[in-house]
């Protein structure tokens, strides 16, 4: 009776049919999640494609050669642009009208004659020398030589006109034009030319607003996490706290640097686009990151361990530094270093407190103007000159090198210090 | 062991943060620092680069925070915590000199730097339009007159305005209520352009510059956000759209973007800087007396920033998208940066 009860109940048609939907469901679901993986690799791809295609060539830079004659009379009134200029004139001598010089000048980088004084300075002996020097040509050269001006559209509508093409080409005939690595890209501040400008400020800033936010946010992350988990009674005061701290973590960021200027530059009377304020109001931020990071680390550490240590006659703050914290440890570590990324990334609340600013200086403390990485994207983004958007690309692939890195190292700390129990 | 470390952390790190309040309440400020308009941002960013490169003083920090925001934080008071200069792509307006006096801002030297010219672009590859104003207007109004009515606009597309327009739909792509640009478009374009029915239909003064002032809101005028870029790789991409930008995007882009004539004008340096292009505005640029002396270089800078190799016909702004003022203008800016003349409303 049975086993006919059961023959009929696992070999019936019915019971094909529902194990074939089963299978089935199985299939569309897998199918459906391969799906969606498969959609947000497409979109990372294109995402970083478009970046890594239109920055890389930031990394390189055009130079030009000019046999300059440094000049001891030009070199005393600090005219080196003088100076390079004629070398330029007698490099390409086809071209001798006024006019058309005109536009010879505009190919050398306004920068050139500083990077031309500073070897000078470094060297008085080359004064009345004859010397070969390479320097940045001005943007417009570099991106026709990277092909992003076309010689094959009307002068018109061109950002080189005939005059200066031509010369670029005797220059290239000359092998007086090269592309090289973009040393100024990692070096200096920002600048309003593109050949000049560079993230180097805007990494020292971060830098700087990191070292802040990470000296508040982490000792006071961590003690808040350990009381909360370890000491505090748990009533109703600490559930309202706890939600807070968890309502907290979703405010939106642009209401820390509301936040900010009210309290550090409006009542304190900190100064305005300085580090120190964007890493307190960067520390506000993280806070509840950091916190509620640490109490799942420290909730994940077995009672066993607390019990053992308490039975042998430790105190129960003992208990927590000796054994609790060194084993929650990776956890909470990752929980900064994924808190401290979201703060390397964050534009909007330095908004508020003047960081984003044009800044060239390259901030030397915590009370100097500077400005983030980030931000410095943003403002590249915004500027009409073509080079830019070349670098905005160049500072994105930075600062995603360098969030990488840092989530990296949060995956390896807990890789290596993780303890499974 | 680890809680001690924490604690002396802690109490490090709020030792630091005290000493620094103490220490910023006693500042006093080596750099020059300007707010303002993000139009004449590039503008002074310019100046102040080339300021800072002669190596004397340290360069200017400048942030663009909008023309009416740089103003309320220029009028907040006088003394190191508030900026220096103001840029602002309209003239000050006497409300704001009435609060900057009280606050004991009292004496404020004007700087006019040159012309901006905003452009209506299109992609290269569509036909070349010339509009006039009114025909703008009536793209772009939310209500415009019919048969002695204010309707809500029942254009879709050009040639729905006029017969000799593109017959293409219209797609304007242009920078949101807070953006300068969008202050000036509303005033010469909206504004000028408004048609005289209106005025006839509504008597109310206010309901009629309302009604001339008020773009549609049926998603033929997009805001495409503050990013001028942005405008202009979005045209490139759709011959049908025109975008309203500043002039030094078009001059950048002269290989991807062709701009309408208005009025039969095109907007060309020359036509702008002399004052026949309609849709173009003065840039200011505002210095506060008080500072000078007190924050070093502020004389310095204005020279450099009104100098004729960086404000001149051939000068480095000029480069930067400016329109040079005529000579003239030019020079009484150089006067006024000279003699830091208080101005007067």
């Amino acid at each position: 009776m049975s086993v006919a009860a059961s023959k009929s109940r696992y070999q019936s048609e019915e019971f094909a049919a529902r194990l074939r939907r089963r299978y089935a469901a199985e299939q569309r679901f897998k199918l459906a999640g391969m799906l969606a993986v498969t959609l947000a690799s497409i979109m990372l791809v294109v995402l970083l494609g478009s970046i890594v295609s239109k920055g890389y060539t930031a990394f390189l830079q055009t130079k030009m050669r000019l046999e300059v004659t440094i000049d001891p009379a030009l070199a005393q009134e600090r005219n080196y642009m003088a100076m390079l200029r004629q070398a330029l004139y007698a490099q390409v001598p086809e071209i001798t009208d006024r006019a058309s010089r005109r536009s010879l000048n505009e190919l050398l980088s306004s920068g050139a004659p500083y990077e031309l004084e500073a070897m000078v300075s470094k060297n008085p002996s080359l004064i009345g020398t004859k010397q070969t020097v390479w320097v940045r040509a001005d943007d417009e050269v570099d991106q026709f030589a990277k092909g992003a001006i076309s010689r094959d559209v009307p002068e018109s509508e061109r950002r080189l006109n005939d005059i200066k093409i031509k010369a670029i080409d005797t220059l290239t005939a000359q092998g007086a034009i090269s592309t090289g690595f973009n040393t100024t890209l990692f070096t200096a501040g920002d600048s309003r030319e593109p050949e000049q400008a560079g993230i180097w400020g805007a990494i020292v800033g971060s830098f700087l607003t990191l070292v802040v936010t990470m000296l508040l946010s982490v000792p006071i992350g961590v003690a808040a996490a350990v009381y909360l988990e370890e000491f505090a009674p748990k009533n109703r005061w600490t559930d309202l706290i706890e939600v807070n701290i968890n309502n907290l973590a979703a405010v939106p960021s642009i209401i820390f640097g509301l936040l900010g200027l009210a309290v550090f530059l409006g009542f304190f009377g900190l100064p305005r686009s300085a580090p120190v304020v964007g890493g307190l109001v960067m520390a506000l931020m993280t806070l509840p990151v950091i916190i509620i990071a640490s109490r799942v680390a420290l909730k994940s550490v077995p009672p066993s361990i607390r019990e053992a240590a308490l039975g042998i006659g430790a105190s129960p703050l003992q208990t927590v530094t000796h054994h609790v914290l060194p084993l929650a440890l990776p956890g909470i570590l990752t929980g900064t270093i994924i808190g401290m990324s979201r703060a390397l990334g964050e534009t909007a609340p330095l908004l508020m407190i003047g960081m984003v600013a044009f800044i060239v200086d390259i901030p030397g403390g915590f009370t100097d103007s500077a400005t983030v990485l980030p931000v410095q994207i943003f403002m590249w983004a915004d500027s009409p000159e073509r080079a830019f958007t070349e670098r905005t690309s160049a500072a994105i692939m930075v600062l995603l090198g360098f969030l990488i890195l840092m989530n990296g190292l949060a995956v390896f700390l807990r890789k290596k210090f993780e303890r499974r129990w | 062991m680890i809680i001690k470390k924490l604690a002396l952390a802690a109490t490090a790190a709020v030792a630091i943060s005290a000493a620094l309040t103490g220490a910023a309440n006693a500042q006093s400020r080596d750099q020059i620092r300007a707010v303002g308009s993000s139009t004449v941002f590039p503008f002074t960013t310019a100046a102040a680069e080339a300021f800072g490169k002669d190596g004397k003083f340290k360069t200017p920090v400048v942030e663009s925070t909008g023309t009416g925001g740089g103003l309320k934080l220029f009028c907040a008071g006088v003394g190191p915590q508030h900026p220096d200069v103001a840029n602002a792509s309209r003239r000050i307006k006497k409300s704001e000199v009435e609060q900057c006096a009280a606050n004991g801002v009292t004496q404020i030297t004007e700087l006019r730097i040159g012309f901006d010219g905003i452009v209506f672009a299109s992609a290269k590859t569509a036909a070349h339009a010339d509009f006039s104003r009114e025909q703008v207007w009536k793209a772009l109004a939310k209500e415009v007159p019919v048969d002695g009515k204010m309707v809500a606009n029942p254009y879709k597309k050009w040639s729905d305005i006029d017969p000799k327009l593109p017959n293409k739909e219209i797609e304007v792509l242009g920078p949101p209520p807070t953006s300068g640009t969008r202050d000036a478009f509303n005033e010469l374009v909206m504004g000028e352009g408004c048609s005289k029915e209106v005025h006839k239909i509504l008597t109310d003064k206010k309901a009629a510059e309302k009604a001339c002032l008020t773009i549609r809101e049926d998603g033929a005028f997009v805001e495409a956000g503050e990013n001028d870029n942005l405008i202009v790789q979005k045209l490139t991409g759709n011959p049908d759209a025109f975008g309203i930008f500043g002039y030094s995007f078009l001059d950048q882009n002269r290989d991807k973007l062709q701009a309408a004539n208005i009025d039969q004008v095109t907007p060309a340096y020359e036509n702008i800087a002399s004052g026949k292009y309609p849709v173009a505005r003065s840039l200011y640029v505002y210095i506060k007396n008080a500072h000078v002396g007190v924050i070093p270089g502020i004389r310095e800078y204005v020279a450099e920033y009104t100098s004729e190799r960086a404000m001149g016909d051939e000068g480095y702004l000029a480069d930067k998208g400016l329109i040079a003022l005529p000579k003239a203008d030019r020079d009484a800016a150089r006067s006024a940066a000279v003699n830091l003349t208080p101005l007067q409303l």
